[in-house]
């Protein structure tokens, strides 16, 4: 195993304006299990591809295991890549497939048959192992791509995307193997999803992007309790935290008829602040901001209320999103109000940097 | 039964019929010539050009008669040997052509292509000559090798079926391990057989039904093909129909053989890499 850092890596695709990942300078520890994620086209596959050497970099280096391999080939990287639609060989079996590289490497044959089947046992495969790909479900599929990528005992694994191919509840099962398997290997990985729920509950640290520039890369906690810009504000946690643009008046900001107060060195500085609520920071009940229930989304342990906020006693177009129990939901069109948990507010400065 | 219905019934009834005797017509006109050939090859050389379609009395000695007048068996092998060797290569070199200009990166990789889409416009018929005069300084013209060795169509066919392979395959082959060489032969042909079975079928259908290529390459009887054959076979017995008929009928039948064969891998070609006729 080995550590993986990009050092200023850049690609640029040539005829676009902006380089598809930019300046990234990120390190992923020996034994790692880091996950790249943030909305499509945001470099994610770009920066996983440059790391595997199917992605030229254009300025920086990329080093594995503190080796150079910026203009290395691929092959001889030793990573071994998981693809989103598998890419498995459709004209050779499970077996096959999974001792491929081993074959082209020219390992003695007993030798590949044995570590095909070490693989095989880890993942429930031996039944399939003389099977075409297209014999196979979705989720096999899945397990053959994860073999084909241990049976290498590479230094690094490399994920894009696997597991959105499958179904919602596969999905989560897999995801689960996924990183009780990683852990149990300790195989330094760097893991691609847009999906945030994969990158909170799988990565040892997670790594978001946003226009091919790196927001931030902490532990999934650090990143949901201590978002380092509104976008990444904004981006972890479903439903997405409430983002409020509020001009400063008295060193507070009023949120309908409900003034919460601002932070003096915030205040003493700008005219204007973002302030971020997450749905589920809201005491719903009591007092605090007044909100008129527009949508009422039950999801069996919780509710989320859509709505929007009420200003002396009239509705104003600004939108609220607030987490309630799941006993007794307030019913569509009713009012009530929304108390802020003090020291769960996020202030971010109008330009996005967190503030607070 | 209500009158909508039945009249929903009357009206698809009618159409199927129309569509059926269209298709009856077109079939017809396809298959008319081949069965007037057939006819012929049986009829008596004075009664070649009565209007009838079944003789009175068969005349099987015809057939006879091309055995008896050219080396039939020794012309199908000659025929048979170059459409083989000229289908191998063609699947072989238009594949791995078609693989690089699909999707090895090489500086002037597209102006080539178009250079070589260019030379497909050309006819045979202009270029003739100056390939005569190359097979001359080779020293090959009336051997074997004249008719092996040139034409490459199918690189372009090739090409764009490789441009419809997904890309993941051979990044996956390529960190694999795989040199160019294994991605190409051990990844990204094995999903090339319908590409392959519409080349193979073509070339094939191609040199077996050639003429002019072998008529300027080739003066032997030993090396000659089947149409050379036949066109020696009207040179010399110039009122002879029925002989050369079915002589003709002779020729077509590994053809039919070869379709038959491949019918089903064919039309799955046709229909995948959408290249019907050409």
């Amino acid at each position: 195993m080995a550590s993986v850092s990009f050092e200023h890596a850049t690609r640029r695709y040539p005829g676009t304006a902006r380089p598809a990942v930019d300046d990234l300078d990120l390190t992923v520890d020996d034994g790692e299990f880091l996950v790249l994620v943030g909305p499509s086209g945001c470099g994610k596959s770009t920066a996983l591809r440059m790391v595997a050497g199917l992605e030229t970099v254009d300025s920086g280096r990329i080093r594995i295991g503190g080796r150079d391999v910026t203009d290395i080939d691929p092959k001889d990287r030793d990573t071994a890549m998981v693809f989103q639609n598998y890419a498995l060989y459709p004209h050779m079996t499970v077996a096959q497939n999974m001792g491929f590289a081993l074959k082209i490497a020219k390992m003695p044959r007993a030798q590949i048959r044995a570590r095909v089947l070490d693989a095989a046992r880890l993942l429930d495969l031996q039944p399939y192992l003389d099977r075409k790909p297209k014999d196979l479900s979705g989720g096999q599929r899945q397990r053959v791509a994860m073999g084909r990528a241990i049976v290498r005992h590479p230094q690094v694994f490399l994920m894009d995307e696997p597991l959105s191919n499958l179904d919602a509840k596969l999905r989560v099962e897999t995801r689960n193997e996924i990183a009780a398997l990683q852990r149990r290997l300790g195989a330094t990985t760097v893991y691609v999803t847009h999906d945030q729920v994969e990158a909170m509950t799988m990565g040892d640290r997670v790594a978001v992007l946003r226009d091919g520039v790196l927001q931030q890369c902490a532990p999934p906690r650090a990143l949901y309790r201590d978002p380092a810009n509104v976008f990444v504000a904004g981006f972890i946690g479903s439903p997405a935290m409430n983002l409020f643009t509020l001009p400063i008046r008295d060193h507070s900001v009023a949120l309908g008829d409900w003034v919460v107060a601002v932070p003096r060195d915030i205040s003493d500085n700008a005219a204007e602040v973002i302030v971020g609520i997450r749905p589920e920071h809201f005491d719903v009940g009591g007092v605090g901001v007044e909100m008129e229930v527009d949508v009422v989304e039950e999801l069996g342990a919780d509710t989320y209320l859509y709505g929007r906020i009420i200003k002396s006693d009239s509705v104003i177009s600004q939108p609220v999103v607030a987490r309630a129990g799941w006993r007794d939901p307030p019913a569509r069109g009713s009012r009530l109000h929304l108390r802020p948990e003090p020291d769960r507010v996020h202030f971010f400065a109008p330009d996005g940097r967190r503030l607070r | 039964m209500s009158g909508l219905t039945e009249r929903v019934i009357k009206v698809n009834v009618v159409r199927a019929a129309a569509l059926y005797a269209a298709l009856i017509v077109v079939a017809w006109c396809a298959l008319f010539p081949m069965l007037w050939a057939l006819s012929g090859s049986l009829k008596k050389e004075a009664g070649v050009s009565e209007p009838t379609l079944l003789p009175a009395h068969p005349q099987w000695s015809n057939y006879g008669l091309v055995f008896a007048l050219m080396p039939f068996w020794r012309m199908l092998l000659n025929t048979m040997l170059y459409a083989g060797c000229v289908t191998v290569g063609q699947v072989f070199f238009c594949s791995l052509a078609g693989y690089a200009f699909a999707r090895l990166p090489f500086r002037g990789r597209d102006t080539l292509f178009l250079l070589y889409l260019a030379t497909l416009m050309v006819p045979l018929t202009v270029t003739v000559i100056p390939q005569f005069i190359l097979m001359r300084t080779f020293g090959w013209t009336d051997t074997p090798w004249a008719m092996i060795i040139p034409g490459l169509f199918g690189t372009y066919l090739m090409r764009q079926f490789f441009l419809t392979l997904p890309t993941d395959l051979e990044e996956a082959a390529i960190l694999d391990g795989c040199s160019p060489w294994q991605v190409y032969w051990r990844i990204m042909l094995p999903h090339t057989k319908p590409a392959v079975m519409v080349l193979a079928v073509l070339t094939w259908v191609n040199v077996w039904n050639d003429f002019l290529w072998p008529l300027v390459m080739i003066q032997r009887k030993d090396i000659a093909t089947l149409t050379l054959g036949l066109v020696w076979l009207q040179g010399q017995y110039v009122s002879r129909w029925p002989v050369l008929m079915a002589a003709s009928i002779l020729i077509l039948l590994p053809l039919l053989g070869v379709y038959a064969f491949a019918q089903r891998a064919f039309l799955r070609g046709i229909t995948v890499t959408g290249f019907g006729g050409r």
